[in-house]
């Protein structure tokens, strides 16, 4: 194994296995939580904490850290039940980018230009140019996340799948939901310094939405997705070592998105499958919410607890767990229904 | 590089800034972003698709570094990634109206994913080309330095059109944004919709992008709009609110940015949160000042 001879590629990897695994973990709840557009606002903010660094001179890690952690603990506390809404979180991120074209504007001015890659490096993500040190900061950092992220794994997954039953069974709900968010500022932070700000999205809902593809069973798929997560960032920076003038941070993220098509198209043709089975008049028949795969129905796992549903289906969903004792069964929700699907709850 | 002081007579402010061709351009390519941004921007709030828009927003990146590589003018690539980005997500999602309570899970994973590769996309064609790294922030947070007159006409007949779109189908995409349940059982085609509200707001993107920079669209598209929609519930009034809002804060932006040293990305992203946050805070306050106060004479 020559590729692993040179000492920034063995950074790499030891940064880059426990990011991606980090990443996959927390991405996975954030999926399955439905706030992928937090990790959004997240990768906005990360380049401000980063630039403001930059600017007051100190590592540049501590800014990321205390931006991405403070802003996600803040939206987790805004909203109802640690979710605030898109547009909230959409205006606050927009200013704070705002703010870091600001940083940014004055780094490059009092700064000589020699340092005038460092916004971009920001970006985009430097991960072979971590030092040794970095890299064990880097890789302790990512396996704190896994620990605690398994730490608390059941509750977040019930309150995750079925919010009021578990807020009903003593489960403190709003408390995970912001120790969690603070997890994947964590996250977006590590993430930040493998394949940068603007492309950290990738790593945290690729691995997981392709884990969700293949399994509906929670905890499998979360080792899947941290699993793929690693997959992907050593097939991408084994492909960026193979071909130098393709970056890493593209490799990583074009490796994760080939990932999902794969799984994407797999899921596509077995549900064609399932349909021409003669299986559509039950797909139909059941509420978009309720919609319960052929598969599971046929194993007796007729509790699809899924997140986000109106308080209709509360009460009925609630006997249904207590009727399953396996919990949330199939957590798969996506793809195109025959027709008009019936929506679930009122916007608003 | 001019560096005029900023007086407080604004009449000789704004007739020594237009005195430069550029930046009367500036601001015409202005007028014409805050317009369209506005107006698209207040659909996209109502109908909470602001992730789907912010991705549409980010896709303007590496529709500029693609054109600039194989060497066609900017626009195009703009408009090419920015429309093809808000195809596949149309279509990926099949137009199902994003609303609270819609399983969206892995719809808005799958927006994830596209935003995170067009943005990998983007960084793969400033690599390939070299020397490009100074255009990059330009790219990305926008530079109303050199707008030619040329690109203002662009702008205004894209936008021309987009509006025009827009307003034939107005009236079935506020029915079916507001209730989408009703508005399907009426008839009205709420996924033909859908996918045609996308495109358009990719366009409308793309126009925007060119100005503010891909990093800062959103801004323009949200902030205007949650502002007006949080002061008013009427469509009509809220929607022309939306673009004044725009059209000033368009406007300001552009004067503190050529009056400072600080770039006009931050200076709308401030301005407009500015007016969100007043329109947050204003309601509460009314409220207050209305409730009948039959403790005033109390001791505090």
């Amino acid at each position: 194994m020559s590729i692993l001879a040179h000492p920034f590629l063995q950074h790499a990897f030891l940064a880059g296995t426990l990011i991606a695994a980090a990443c996959g973990v927390a991405g996975y709840f954030l999926v399955l939580r439905a706030q992928v557009f937090t990790g959004d606002a997240l990768s906005h903010v990360a380049f401000t904490g980063a630039l403001a660094a930059l600017v007051a001179g100190i590592d540049l890690r501590l800014g990321l850290f205390a931006a991405t952690i403070g802003v996600a603990a803040g939206i987790g506390l805004l909203g109802r039940r640690g979710r605030a809404d898109d547009v909230v979180i959409g205006n606050v991120f927009a200013w704070i980018l705002g703010l870091g074209v600001f940083f940014l504007t004055l780094f490059t001015t009092a700064r000589s230009s020699s340092n005038g890659t460092a916004g971009t490096s920001v970006l985009f993500g430097s991960i072979f140019g971590l030092s040794a040190r970095d890299a064990v900061v880097a890789a302790a950092v990512g396996g704190g996340i896994i620990v605690a992220m398994a730490a608390i794994a059941r509750p977040l997954l019930f309150a995750s799948v079925d919010e009021s039953v578990a807020a009903a069974r003593g489960v403190p709900v709003r408390l995970l939901g912001v120790g969690f968010l603070a997890l994947v500022g964590a996250a977006a932070a590590e993430a930040t310094q493998a394949v940068g700000a603007l492309l950290l999205l990738g790593l945290l809902a690729a691995p997981a939405a392709t884990a969700l593809l293949l399994t509906a069973r929670p905890y499998l798929g979360l080792v899947i997705s941290a699993g793929l997560g690693v997959a992907e960032i050593w097939a991408g920076l084994a492909l960026a070592y193979a071909a130098p003038s393709l970056p890493p941070s593209f490799a990583i993220i074009a490796v994760a998105t080939a990932a999902y098509l794969a799984a994407y198209g797999g899921y596509r043709i077995r549900r064609g499958r399932r349909a021409r089975r003669g299986k559509r008049s039950h797909l139909a028949s059941s509420a978009a919410d309720f919609r319960v795969t052929a598969a599971g129905a046929r194993a007796g796992l007729s509790a699809p607890a899924l997140p986000r549903r109106g308080p209709a289906q509360a009460s009925r969903s609630a006997q249904a767990s207590r009727s399953a004792p396996g919990g949330p069964a199939r957590a798969r929700h996506n793809g195109p229904m025959a027709g008009p699907a019936p929506q679930g709850a009122e916007p608003r | 590089m001019i560096n005029p002081a900023f007086s407080w007579n604004i009449v000789d402010d704004i007739r020594t800034m237009w005195a430069y061709p550029f930046m009367v351009n500036a601001f015409r390519a202005g007028a014409v972003v805050a317009v369209v941004a506005g107006v698209m921007g207040w659909f996209m709030v109502l109908r909470r698709q602001t992730f789907a828009g912010h991705t549409l927003a980010l896709s303007a990146f590496p529709g500029a570094a693609g054109a600039t590589l194989i060497g066609i003018a900017a626009s195009y690539g703009y408009f090419a990634f920015c429309t093809a980005a808000a195809a596949v997500i149309a279509l990926a999602t099949r137009g199902r109206a994003a609303g609270p309570g819609s399983s969206r899970v892995s719809e808005s994973a799958l927006t994830g994913i596209v935003q995170a590769f067009t943005l990998a996309c983007g960084l793969l064609f400033v690599a390939l080309y070299h020397g490009f790294l100074n255009g990059t922030t330009a790219l990305l947070f926008g530079s109303f330095l050199g707008i030619t007159s040329s690109q203002v006409a662009l702008l205004a007949a894209t936008a021309a059109a987009v509006l025009a779109i827009l307003a034939a189908i107005g009236r079935p995409l506020l029915f079916a944004s507001v209730d989408p349940d009703v508005a399907a059982a009426r008839g009205v085609p709420a996924r033909a919709l859908s996918v045609a509200f996308l495109v358009l707001l990719g366009a409308a993107v793309a126009e925007t992008a060119q100005i503010t920079g891909a990093l800062l669209v959103f801004a323009l598209l949200v902030m205007p709009a949650a502002a007006a929609q949080r002061l008013t519930a009427r469509p009509a009034v809220s929607l022309l609110l939306t673009v004044v809002i725009g059209f000033l804060v368009t406007w300001a932006g552009l004067t503190a940015a050529f009056y400072s040293p600080y770039p006009i990305g931050f200076w709308v992203t401030s301005f407009a949160f500015a007016v969100y946050l007043a329109a947050q805070a204003a309601p509460v306050l009314l409220r207050r000042a209305r409730r009948p106060t039959f403790l005033a004479g109390a001791p505090a």
